[in-house]
């Protein structure tokens, strides 16, 4: 999923301090599950905002809502009958949520409450790590299930680089060498004959190399 | 016991610290509570494991939130006792009485009993 990462409350509140009457639009998906923008967190900062400009004297129309999608046509229609009633709109959605919402609504002012941050796992209560560059041409299927280009720091395709020592990365003696963890599942999974295949150069053209990408399926499309 | 505690608090009964969330504490403050403390079981004696535990994490991240906006984090706070210490629950609610006077009250609370002065 997309984890996100809440943004200071004093950001937000210069960056919403002009508007009188703001929404704030939270998504029932990734950002709910990596708790940074879901239905507790808009109530969390409504109230927190709310409490500030009150003590701060300033009269301000703070109100909530969160939707199923907001990267969805449908879901997003649902605010258009209200969306007239605010001078800007805070999203708590990751970027794409944030800009579907600017796109639709084109004289709202939209806000982004929250850092996107990665494509990543819920590793544990609180802890989420990268896993996937969304690079458009998967390996996973030659490197293990582990992939080199979200987990290894140069991307490097065959083997480890001369930075990898006792299993770490030399970047960060805390990260797990990515080839050193292909390596050792290859050798459980009795594969490891498939780290002598030299990978071809990749295509770099699938991944954001290539510009702004785009997925059409006409099989699906009504 | 007939211990005596002052009387202007409110207790809210929780069936266990861990349904405390901090929207709720966040919420006492809106509705203009001057402070909230949190009572918990003992640490390691909760019924559900780690309610208090995660109770106690809420109520920091609330404290740290009403110390960004202003209102102050010291007026929230978690304690632990057992359900025998009846005197212990009546001294910390005398504890957090006298803090909160120091503190003065709730600066929402203020700002928006002034605004209705002034309407």
């Amino acid at each position: 999923m997309i984890i996100a990462s809440k943004k200071p409350i004093e950001e937000i509140i210069q960056e919403v301090k002009d508007y009188k009457r703001l929404l704030i639009l939270g998504c029932n998906e990734c950002v709910t599950v990596c708790e940074a923008g879901g239905k507790k967190e808009v109530e969390v900062l409504a109230s927190a905002l709310r409490m500030h400009f009150i003590k701060a004297g300033k009269e301000k129309k703070i109100d909530e809502r969160t939707l199923e999608r907001q990267c969805d046509h449908e879901y997003l229609e649902e605010i258009r009958d209200v969306i007239d009633q605010y001078d800007a709109v805070l999203s708590l959605a990751c970027g794409v949520g944030v800009q579907f919402t600017a796109e639709k609504y084109h004289s709202t002012p939209l806000l982004p409450g929250v850092n996107t941050c990665f494509l990543g796992a819920n590793e544990q209560r609180g802890l989420w790590t990268e896993r996937c560059q969304a690079c458009g041409s998967c390996v996973l299927a030659r490197t293990g299930g582990i992939c080199p280009i979200s987990r290894c720091a140069k991307r490097v395709m065959n083997g480890p680089c001369g930075g990898s020592g006792r299993g770490k990365c030399e970047i960060n003696k805390e990260l797990d060498c990515a080839w050193q963890l292909i390596i050792d599942r290859l050798r459980d999974l009795g594969r490891l004959d498939d780290y002598e295949i030299v990978a071809p150069i990749k295509d770099w053209s699938t991944e954001r190399a290539g510009g702004p990408r785009k997925v059409v399926r006409e099989d699906v499309q009504v | 016991m007939r211990l005596k505690c002052p009387a202007n608090f409110r207790i809210i009964r929780l069936p266990c610290t861990g349904k405390i969330d901090v929207i709720h504490i966040l919420r006492a403050f809106e509705k203009g509570a001057d402070g909230v403390y949190v009572v918990g079981c003992m640490e390691g004696d909760c019924h559900f494991k780690s309610g208090n535990f995660r109770a106690r994490k809420r109520v920091e991240q609330a404290a740290k939130i009403l110390d960004k906006i202003g209102v102050g984090g010291e007026r929230v706070k978690m304690y632990n006792l057992s359900s025998g210490e009846g005197p212990l629950f009546a001294q910390y609610s005398i504890e957090m009485d006298k803090k909160i006077r120091e503190l003065g009250p709730n600066p929402v609370k203020v700002a928006l009993q002034a605004k209705k002065n002034a309407a």
